[in-house]
């Protein structure tokens, strides 16, 4: 009897993924630990490893197929010595099978339940099970594109989404039918150059790309932003770094400790400190996280990630350093898990490198603040009535002012600073 | 008139024009209407409201002559072409009337005369060539309608060959007839004098009758039709016609190539419509006309601030209901209302009201593969139906298309009784989006011809259960 092969979770929320590629054709001989494929979730992509030996008899989701559920059957393996006829009847079952079973939703731990759950961006349907009012059409488009409803805005009555919501929120042009003389819009919109070699490229949108267009979109326009600009003194900071980095180089001590780490154990040090900050908005309640896991911006091609260093404060400078490093070369990689970057109670966002003096970042929903890092530069200070000079970078805090007002801000971002200016403290 | 001062304007009290003035008025703006003929357009008068009142005596005409199936039998069945037309007219004389005390209960003024635009804000009123009134008003709706379309060689003289104006008031039933164009209009005039007698030829351009239909609706339309004794040439066109005293000789090219002679007692020219854009100070005003229709965005806005254009004018599909929607979502938009809607064209039904009926909403199968659209499609007909076969109606069939992705209901085609009154029910399911899962969902009543549109739905996903 046919082996079926399924759509693997690859972490605990993941209901459905891509299947971006092929490795193994049909027919080909498959031994245990073989990569046949490779999923991709929003964000990542995975390898499948074959789990039992055989023959790919049948592939029954082609490559490039979206939004393929969970535990569905993606193809079917022929054990040694068994024919093609034994597909016979059981494909059809298996795609029927596929059509059918949604992907059993993972049964969450009870710590899990416990803890603040933090919404992910491919659940189907409202954290927190409000109903969200949707036409049957929207609902299955989105179940499809692995959209979460309540995150799109519905343009229909009382709110209603409909597909051309859901078109909207995959940056699609409404397909079809709408409108016949808007092709003879009296002010036709020109963009750039119609016409030759002159006109624009199109770029088709990749899949992270739409994911980043959706989030952000969302953070700016449901997401009251507020801003909060201070300058910190590093000269310390960069003292005891250089001390700490010629320590490890001497004694080959295995880590080289960069100015963002300290930001990043100093924002999660100045949350334990000022844990009022470390919350996020919902609709029913303030949900006020009981661990501090910072999530980092991380460069990648096409786009960018939020990898998080979980429980964050509870790890010296050399452990987020090595575990940064780490996780920011399989962000490149494009071979993070989903839990590894989905949820996160707090981002640092960091584009000193680049010579950035300050800026303002958007907030990563349903976090409730963001941190904003420019670069380290020699700057003249007043200090005691006399010009001086100081190594300062300025941060700038985005905060979601449902969740957190202004003084309280200021108290987060007064506690970040004394840790950074005094890093000594960081060891209390 | 004390106040020449509006908040809005309607040029034209048809479908278009008078439902737009009511929601107007409705949503609190002084509202007048301007209309040069008849309260109640083409589409009361001389459209859509008598043509039913023609069909149903010659539906009844068509079922006398069928007695014998039912049981009964009745010798020398007559009829009065007169009191046929008579009937036509009060019919749409009672309904204009209406418009008139409709208009008048929502207090809208009427000017009679025909209204031209005079700069910003202003229209002129005439009537008879004379100046009647100056109005002002901070918006203006356009909604002058269409009229039926001539062919470069061939004319409509109103005597010999008519216009669906003349052909709707007959002294009497033409012994023959040749029908110039099988739309909607064309089918219908070609249905209701065959029923009653004539010898009806039918010429389409196209391959196809009907042709903005499903094909496989045409290919049964087209049975139908020739069973019924018509004669329908697809492919063909006429040449030439001549006028005699009584009669009109046709020179028929036809598919081949052939040309062939016919001639008939009266010609009916059906081959389309076209925006009355004349004499409205279009030009003046700097809106752009596009074939004999007013260009307009999806919010039926002109491109001159303050003047929009609704209905037949604004071009296809040339339907009532068409003109009255958007000449709701026209003054809604105006009022600052949220959740107005641009019209969808694939929601918007159409009905031909011929024997059989025909009626539609959405892509045709062609139409939703041509859009990328890969198709399920679902078929009944009327044969497997219980309460078609009680009427006596199996002909017929009901044709379902949706998207296989999705599920989508992209499009559905009836023809066969009734079908016209049966279509707002995939109508009302397009317009929720649903999708295949809840019409399948939906419980039909027993015996209904409405258990066809669930069994087509059933079909399309092979769970069909009577046939």
């Amino acid at each position: 009897m046919p082996i079926p092969i399924t759509m693997p979770a690859l972490s605990p929320t993941m209901t459905e993924g891509n299947l971006a590629k092929w490795l193994k054709a049909e027919g080909d001989t498959v031994t245990a630990g073989d990569i046949i494929a490779e999923i991709e979730t929003d964000k990542a992509t995975m390898e499948v490893e074959a789990v039992d030996e055989g023959v790919l008899a049948k592939i029954l989701i082609n490559e490039g197929t979206e939004g393929v559920a969970v535990n569905s059957v993606i193809a079917l393996l022929l054990e040694e010595g068994e024919e093609d006829s034994a597909l016979d009847g059981y494909q059809a079952a298996a795609l029927a099978a596929a059509a059918t079973a949604a992907a059993p939703a993972p049964a969450l731990s009870p710590e899990l339940v416990a803890a603040p759950t933090v919404p992910t961006v491919t659940v189907a349907e409202a954290a927190d099970g409000a109903r969200v009012k949707a036409s049957p059409l929207a609902r299955r488009m989105a179940q499809q594109a692995g959209v979460n409803l309540a995150n799109v805005n519905g343009s229909g009555p009382q709110g209603r989404v409909v597909r051309a919501d859901i078109e909207a929120a995959l940056g699609k042009a409404p397909a079809t039918g709408s409108a016949p003389a808007a092709a003879a819009a009296p002010v036709p919109a020109q963009v750039g150059v119609a016409g030759g070699a002159l006109a624009p490229t199109e770029i088709p949108h990749t899949n992270i790309r739409k994911i980043i267009a959706r989030r952000l979109t969302e953070a700016k326009q449901q997401v009251p932003h507020f801003y909060l600009s201070l300058d910190c003194e590093v000269d310390k900071l960069l003292a005891m770094r250089k001390e700490l980095n010629e320590k490890s180089a001497n004694e080959d001590l295995g880590y080289k400790i960069s100015v963002n780490d300290f930001v990043i154990r100093a924002a999660a040090l100045a949350l334990r400190k000022v844990p009022d900050a470390n919350v996020s908005w919902t609709d029913d309640v303030l949900l006020k996280h009981n661990v501090v896991d910072v999530s980092i911006a991380v460069s990648i091609e096409g786009g960018l990630i939020t990898p998080i260093i979980r429980n964050t404060d509870q790890k010296g400078l050399a452990a987020i350093s090595n575990e940064m490093k780490e996780l920011a070369g399989r962000a490149r990689d494009g071979k993070l898990l989903p839990e590894e970057y989905q949820g996160g109670t707090f981002s640092i966002s960091n584009l000193g490198m680049f010579g950035i003096r300050e800026f303002a970042a958007v907030i990563n929903p349903p976090q409730g603040a963001i941190l904003a890092v420019g670069r380290s530069e020699e700057r003249p200070v007043v200090r005691d009535g006399a010009l001086a000079v100081a190594t300062m970078m300025t941060v700038t805090l985005s905060v979601d002012h449902r969740a957190v007002d202004g003084a309280l801000g200021a108290q987060y971002l007064a506690a970040f600073r004394g840790l950074i200016e005094d890093p000594l403290t960081m060891l209390l | 008139m004390a106040d020449n001062n509006f908040d809005l304007v309607v040029v034209g009290a048809g479908p278009g024009g008078y439902v737009a003035a009511i929601r107007a008025a409705q949503l609190g703006m002084k509202t007048a209407v301007v209309e040069r003929e008849h309260l109640g357009g083409v589409c009361l008068n001389w459209g859509c409201i008598p043509t039913k009142a023609l069909l149903r005596s010659s539906e009844i005409y068509h079922l006398l002559h069928h007695l014998d199936e039912f049981g009964f039998s009745a010798d020398n069945i007559k009829f009065d072409t007169k009191k046929i037309v008579k009937r036509s007219r009060n019919v749409a004389d009672q309904l204009s009337k209406g418009v008139a005390h409709l208009l008048k209960k929502n207090k809208i003024t009427v000017i009679d005369g025909a209204a031209k635009l005079a700069g910003k804000g202003k229209l002129t009123v005439e009537n008879a060539g004379k100046k009647v009134a100056d109005i002002g008003a901070k918006h203006i709706i356009l909604a002058t309608g269409a009229r039926a379309r001539d062919l470069p060689n061939i004319k409509a003289d109103g005597k010999l060959i008519w216009s669906y104006k003349e052909a709707m008031v007959p002294e009497a039933v033409p012994k023959s007839l040749l029908v110039i164009g099988s739309g909607a209009i064309g089918m219908e005039f070609a249905s209701f004098f065959g029923q009653l007698g004539s010898d009806v030829t039918v010429v389409e351009i196209l391959d196809r009758i009907l042709p903005v239909e499903d094909e496989e609706i045409s290919a049964v339309a087209l049975k139908s039709f020739q069973k019924q004794g018509m004669k329908i040439h697809t492919g063909a066109s006429v040449d030439a016609v001549k006028t005699g005293k009584n009669n009109v000789t046709a020179s028929i090219k036809q598919k081949d190539g052939k040309t062939e002679s016919l001639t008939v007692d009266r010609v009916i020219l059906a081959v389309g419509i076209t925006g009355n854009v004349e004499n409205i100070g279009l030009e003046e005003a700097g809106i752009k006309v596009d074939r004999g229709h007013v260009v307009v965005n999806q919010w039926l806005e002109t491109g001159v601030p303050g003047v929009y254009a609704v209905g037949d004018l604004v071009g296809p599909p040339w339907l009532a209901h068409k003109a009255s929607h958007e000449g709701v979502i026209c003054v809604e938009k105006i009022a600052g209302l949220d959740n107005v809607r641009p019209l969808d064209i694939t929601n918007i039904p159409g009905c031909t009201y011929c024997y059989p009926q025909i009626a539609s909403v959405g892509f045709t199968e062609a139409a939703a593969k041509a859009a990328g659209h890969e198709v399920r499609v679902g078929r009944f007909p009327y044969l497997g139906n219980g309460k078609a076969i009680a009427l006596g109606e199996t002909e017929g069939m009901i044709k379902t298309v949706f998207d296989t992705k999705t599920g989508e209901l992209l499009g559905a085609h009836m023809i066969g009784a009734e079908v016209t009154e049966l279509i707002q029910g995939y109508g009302i399911a397009k317009t929720l989006e649903t999708t295949e899962s809840e019409l399948m969902h939906t419980i039909f009543a027993h015996p209904t011809l409405s258990e066809m549109m669930h069994e087509s739905v059933l079909d399309a996903y092979d769970r069909v259960i009577h046939f």
